[in-house]
């Protein structure tokens, strides 16, 4: 799935990034906790949040994450932008709920997840 | 090559940021982009326990021919248990460590799972060094 149909199947904003629209997107990781989010090794990978501080873009930077959604309408700082935007990486807004938002993904083609080699 | 920083225990804000910087370093010396993150997701993870559970401390990095070494110090209370530290989902961090997004109890064994050798000497009130090493040399280890 591209960039540009994750923004439409989530009635998205994008707010940087626009470079990416055409990027593939093969797996996503929705968490809050961005210490799970580096204990999930996945490439191309979309990261869904509700946590909206600095901490989300520079977790998505250490881990090669190039598209970050926020959730549950959340709106990211000028900041966050800035370093998002210096990073080359794309920003989404939405107004749908974690649990809304995966599903719709999951539904529109993002199949695969990370999942921890044992538990 | 060698870097220091100085991380500030005060300002959320700015947590993370050395290790966004390591990243970028080592990126600019052409090093495979596996190995920087796993050296980035490591040092990260340090940093961010540095600003949570001791107000800062100090941050060095030496690139070597066949290994990157990544050292952070902080005077901090120390860990009492290093053994249940070590232990994914324990925590002690403080409630609010949650609301920034971190505190799960993942940070050290997430630090353990990116570096081929992790030492950490902690004595409870003085403080607390975590060394990582990292080789350069691809397929090092399984995790690589």
């Amino acid at each position: 799935m591209k960039v540009a149909d994750i923004v439409q199947t989530l009635e998205g904003k994008l707010l940087s990034g626009e470079q990416l629209l055409d990027t593939e997107i093969s797996s996503a990781c929705g968490a809050d906790l961005m210490s799970d989010v580096m204990a999930f090794v996945k490439e191309h990978v979309v990261l869904l949040t509700g946590l909206v501080n600095l901490q989300a873009i520079r977790t998505a930077e250490m881990m090669d994450i190039q598209v970050i959604v926020f959730v549950r309408g959340k709106t990211p700082t000028k900041d966050m932008i800035e370093e998002a935007t210096s990073n080359g990486m794309a920003i989404i807004t939405t107004k749908y709920s974690m649990f809304l938002a995966c599903g719709r993904l999951y539904e529109a083609g993002i199949r695969t997840g990370g999942m921890r080699e044992s538990c | 090559m060698k870097l220091h920083y100085e991380v500030p225990g005060d300002d959320f804000s700015l947590a993370g940021k050395a290790s966004t910087e390591v990243k970028k370093a080592l990126g600019r010396l052409g090093i495979d982009p596996g190995i920087i993150k796993r050296a980035a997701v490591a040092m990260y993870e340090a940093e961010i326990n540095m600003v949570i559970h001791a107000g800062g401390g100090v941050a060095d990095v030496e690139i070597l021919p066949d290994s990157i070494l990544v050292k952070l110090e902080d005077q901090g209370p120390g860990i009492p248990d290093l053994e249940m530290a070590m232990q994914e989902g324990y925590s002690t961090a403080p409630e609010q460590a949650r609301e920034l997004g971190f505190g799960a109890g993942m940070g050290l064994p997430n630090i353990k799972r990116n570096s081929d050798d992790l030492h950490i000497e902690s004595a409870v009130g003085s403080g607390t060094k975590v060394s990582i090493t990292i080789k350069l040399q691809q397929g090092a280890t399984d995790q690589a």
